[in-house]
Parts: structure tokens; sequence; C-alpha cells
């Protein structure tokens, strides 16, 4: 079973007058089959830690460690980190201007699985998924994110993530910028995949609204760059009714 | 009632854009101006200095000489074979043959001096009414040294016919190359400037695309330290077409420069022009200019120039002029657009956390940014081959 583990993890980034820390030792074990929430207010550094675990270039780790089923995950370049199981749908993803869809599923497919899939087999399973996410074929021969509405971007990452079936996948503000319909489309195809069993969800969210859609098993304030509460979901329904407040006061946050 | 668009260049780069769209921002380029010189005597044009309008890009101290009489040819610098299907007249004339110099005469420098230092001239006539079912090949292999050269192709009324000029080796060359494209002919010319990393290559490519006539033009520059290539339309007739379409991928320290310029001297032409170029590494440069000028007389002209630019790495640089003048109302439509993008590390990131390798990432973004203009072209049995040649590009350089 694919544990990711994250111990005691220091991020930093390069501001104008030197390193800026923004995780402050973050701890969480993830499990394939479990689903963490990671909630918390704006600048708290939960995006920082969806990037870091991709590997964003922009992010030192000063100090911790990250393993997935014992690996080093840090160790690893952005690409290795994929084909190790890890993905992340983005919550800004980026215009590829040149790359059509069907192009880029298929290139992300073959090296993901280590070899092409069966021309015949993928046409067909990059239908079905895009039905179910209720999107036009047309879709597939449009440039990677270019042009792409708010709406259409999330499907589109959750798309790959049906198709790429990750280990892990890191969630990051999925739901923003989401209508409700979209939204309920968006996250069914999330629940699809956790309903195999075989993926551990990390849902990095500001709002509880997503997590009527996605129910999580574990839900984690986060503030001030490290996980500050944990609980199951009635935590949820704490922050729904009281917000950060508690969490951000005396400074926890920035 | 004419449709005049102007889109300029997205300058999302380290590396230099300029567009020229608006009246008046920048110094209008010689090309454009019907004054402009033109003749066949180098005497006539003053070595170049690199501060005028058309050469202010061009790197002269590169050019080996070409620009300044220096280069004096050497025999055997170039080999050039040709082959043809059977009916197709391939030959050598002087230059006091009619056909030389018919299209036009030289515009710079290194033109006037190709034509005051050729030997002979080389002649491909495709007779009237014939239809090509095999392309004519010219290969030019550079073989080290300078030289001087003259080609003119020549297809007779309603005639089709297919010509592909490839450059490889290593050589010094300045040309000119003439079109004259009879009444109701179609010719697609296919040039593509493969060199090795040492050649200079100048050359003017002159059509002279005669009434209902039409002219396709794939320039596709991949080799060579410098290449400045200036394509030229002009319309014998009314009813003619042009197509011009360029392909272009320059590596560090090259130089890449192409200059186009469309005549529209007479009413009821066409002209499109789509160049797309992709840079990569330090110094690498690229030079686009796309001069239209629609004439008084040339009413019911319809235009359009694109050129697009890519940019790998830092450190290249893209300078994109389009330039269009237009003395006329009466037309069916005339626009430009020029861009430069860059593949840039969010996008490098968001295609690796998908499991692509970096490099291959890169080949991705670049054969799909060229896929288009190659699909464009719709030559079918030549789009595997440009393909190939990007490919053969890329696995050799992106990495």
């Amino acid at each position: 079973m694919a544990t990711l583990e994250i111990r005691d993890l220091h991020v930093s980034v390069e501001a104008e007058n030197g390193p800026r820390e923004i995780l402050k030792g973050v701890d969480l074990v993830v499990k394939q089959g479990e689903t963490h929430a990671i909630m918390g207010p704006n600048g708290s550094g939960k995006s920082t830690l969806a990037y870091s675990l991709a590997g964003h270039p922009k992010y030192t780790i000063t100090s911790g460690t990250v393993l997935l089923d014992g690996e080093d995950v840090l160790a690893m370049s952005v690409d290795e980190r994929a084909r190790a199981g890890v993905f992340l749908a983005m919550q800004y993803p980026v215009e590829v201007p040149g790359v059509s869809v069907s192009n880029f599923l298929r290139t992300s497919a073959t090296a993901i699985r280590g070899e092409a899939p069966k021309l015949r087999t993928w046409v067909k399973e990059v239908k079905e998924a895009m039905a179910d996410l209720q999107m036009d074929p047309a879709f597939a021969e449009r440039n990677v994110n270019e042009g792409f509405s708010g709406g259409e971007k999330k499907r589109h990452e959750i798309l790959q993530m049906e198709l790429l079936k990750p280990k892990i996948a890191i969630l990051d503000e999925t739901d923003s910028g989401l209508d409700v319909d979209a939204l309920r489309v968006v996250s069914e195809g999330v629940n699809r995949v956790r309903e195999t069993g075989e993926v551990g969800t990390l849902l990095i969210t500001h709002y509880t609204r997503i997590l009527r859609y996605i129910k999580p098993d574990f839900v984690h304030v986060f503030a001030g760059g490290k996980i500050v509460a944990s609980g199951g979901p009635e935590l949820a329904d704490q922050l729904e009714e009281n917000g950060y407040e508690q969490y951000v006061k005396g400074g926890a946050a920035e | 009632m004419a449709d005049v668009t102007t889109t300029p260049g997205g300058a999302t780069t380290s590396g230099s854009i300029k567009v020229a769209g608006v009246p008046g921002e920048f110094s209008q380029p010689a090309d454009a101006r019907s004054e402009a010189l033109a003749s066949y005597d180098v005497a006539d044009f003053p070595v170049p200095h690199g501060r005028e309008e058309n050469w202010r890009f061009t790197p002269l101290h590169r050019l080996k000489g070409l620009h300044d009489g220096t280069a004096e040819a050497t025999s055997g610098a170039i080999k050039v074979d040709v082959t043809a299907p059977e009916g197709v007249l391939v030959t050598a004339v002087e230059r006091d043959d009619a056909r030389v110099g018919a299209a036009g005469k030289p515009v710079d420098r290194v033109a006037a001096q190709a034509f005051s230092s050729f030997g002979k001239a080389g002649l491909v006539s495709v007779p009237k009414d014939a239809q090509l079912t095999e392309p004519i090949r010219i290969t030019i292999h550079g073989q080290g040294g300078v030289a001087y050269g003259h080609q003119v192709i020549e297809v007779g009324a309603f005639a089709e016919a297919v010509v592909v000029i490839e450059h490889t080796g290593d050589a010094v060359l300045a040309a000119n190359v003439e079109y004259l494209i009879g009444d109701g002919a179609k010719l697609t010319v296919v040039s593509v400037q493969d060199w090795e990393d040492t050649a200079v290559h100048a050359a003017q490519h002159t059509a002279l695309v005669g009434r209902d006539a039409s002219f396709k033009s794939v320039i596709v520059t991949l080799g060579g330290d410098v290449v400045r290539l200036h394509p030229r339309v002009i319309y014998g007739g009314t009813g003619g077409e042009a197509e011009l379409y360029g392909l272009y991928f320059a590596d560090a320290g090259q130089h890449l420069e192409h200059r186009l310029f469309v005549d529209h001297d007479t009413p009821h032409c066409r002209s499109n022009v789509a160049y797309k170029g992709a840079l990569q590494g330090q110094d690498a440069h690229a030079v686009w200019i796309g001069d239209v000028l629609i004439r008084a007389e040339a009413e019911g002209t319809d235009t359009y120039e694109l050129n697009r630019n890519l940019l790998l790495t830092d450190g290249a640089r893209v300078d994109s002029v389009p330039n269009l003048e237009i003395e006329t109302g009466e037309i069916v439509g005339a626009g430009h657009a020029s861009a430069t993008g860059r593949f840039d590390d969010e996008q490098l990131f968001y295609l690796q956390s998908r499991g692509i390798p970096a490099d291959e990432a890169r080949r991705l973004v670049v054969r799909g940014f060229f896929a288009e203009l190659v699909q464009q072209i719709g030559l079918p049995e030549l789009q595997e081959r440009l393909i190939e040649k990007i490919d053969a590009e890329l696995e050799a350089s992106v990495g």
C-alpha cells in the first residue's frame, strides 16, 4: 500500500530581501485510499506544500524528508516524481501553445505507464473519461489550456488524474472559480478515482464547499506554514461555522 | 470596405521584439518605398556600414566580405546538381540572356555583387502546359570557398511544377534566384537551408507572378552561421496569388534573417505570408521583416502576413518587423500579425509534472508549434519530410 510520509518539511522561497521561510515543519502521512483535506487561510502556505511536493523549482527545501513508499521524493526530478505516482492538479494550469490536448495526454500517459497505450483502447479510454467529465470531444484538438475557461481547466486537470491513475493526488484549490454544476462534475471525477481505493488524496482548499462532494477522512488546519490542528470531518464543520480566526490570531498565520 | 487589422507582438520574453505596426513609430524600411535603389551593378550601392535600415540587423563582419567586395570567388566552392523530369530544359546561359534579370533587379549590395560576379546562370525551364508529376531537384553543396550564383526558374503558361532546392555543406554564397511564372501557371518552391554551422548564405529570391498564376514558396532555414534571404514577389498581371511560408530554427550563435517584400502593384492579386521560427541558445538571432506595399493602382488586393516566434531559452533574440503600406482603400483585406512567445519554466514544470522528461517536453512544444504551419503548407508529400527535418534538428539540439 502506497504511503506518502512528510516529516518536518521546511521550505523557503527567494524574496527581495533574501530567502523567506514559508513551510515551517510540516508532518503528514497520507496512505493509499485515504483522503486528507488541508484547509487554511490565504497565505498560510497550503499551495507551497502542494508545489513543493511536485518539485516546483521556485521552492527550496531547507530541511525535512518526503518519502513515497520509502523512496526519497525530494531527490527526484519533477518528471520522476510524476512517474513515481505523485500528481498535482494545479490551481492555475499552464497554457502550452502548439500542443494539443490529445497529444499531451498520450505523451503523458506513455511517460507514466512506461509504454505507449494501445491506440484503440486509448482512444476509447479518453473518450469515456471526457464524457464522464461532460467535456466536448472537440476539446481534445485544442491546445493545452489555451483559451480554456476556469471550469474547462479544472476538468482537464481531473481528466489527467483519471487517466494517469496516481498513487498520491494533490488537488490544489480545485474548487476555486467553479460554479456549482462544474464543482459537482469535477468532484464526481475525483470520487471515481478515489473509489478505486488506489489513490491517496490531499485536498487543499480554502472553503468547505467542496467537502460536501468529496468526503474527507481527515481534516487538517494549516496556518503559519504548518498543520496546527487535525481531526475528522467534524473539524471542517467547525471551520465552516467559526472560520480560521482562532488559528490565525497571535500571528500564527502570516 | 477594407479590413485592416494590426496585431502588435506580445512580448513576454527577455528577447527583444520590435514590431512596427504603428505609422510613424519606426522609420519606413527602404524596401517598401517605391524609390528604393535597385540595380544590376554593384558599384551603384555603397558598402553598407550597418546602420542602414536594411542592414541594421545583419552582422556585417560575419558576411566574410560579401558586402564590401573583398570576397573573391574561388573555383569549386559549390557543387550544383539538377535533376528534372523529362521535358524540362536544364541548361546554363550567359548573362545577356533575356531571362536573366527579368524578374527584377538586385536591391541590395550583396545581391548586386552576386549579379556582377556570377559566371553563367543556371536555367531550368518548364514548357508551357507541362504538368510535372515529379519535383525538380536542385542540390547545392558547399565544398568550402566563395561562390556567386544565379538561377532562373521559368514555368511556362498553365504549367505546374514543384522545385526543391537544398543547400548543404559549407560555403560563402551570394546568389539571385528568379522565378518567372507564366500566366495561369503554378509553381511551388521549397528551399531548404541545411548548411553546416560555418556557412554564410545571402540570396535574393524574386518571383514574377503572371496573370492568374500561383506561386507557393516554402523556406526552411536550419543551418548556417549567417543566412540572409530576401524573398520578393512582383505581380506581372491581375489575379496572381503568392503564398510565402517559412520555418526557421536558430541555435546558439546563428543569425537567420528573412526579409520579405510583396509588391502589390497590380489589381486583384493575393498574398499570404506565414513564417514561424524557434530559437534557442546564447545569441541565437532571428530577424523577420515583412514588407507589403499596396500601391494606388492595386485595387482588390487581399493580403495577410504573420510571423510567430518561440524562444526556448534565455539569450536568444528576435527582431520581427511587419510593415504594411497601403496607398488605396479599395482593397479586399490587409492585415499583419507578429508575436513572440516563450517556452518558459512554468510550461516545462507543467509538462514534467505529468511525467514528461524535460527534453521531450521541449520537443513536444516545438513540434507542435511548427506542425500547424507544416499542415497549412498543404503538400502532403513534403509534410512528412519537413517534420522529419524538424525532428532531426530537435534531436540534435534540444536537450
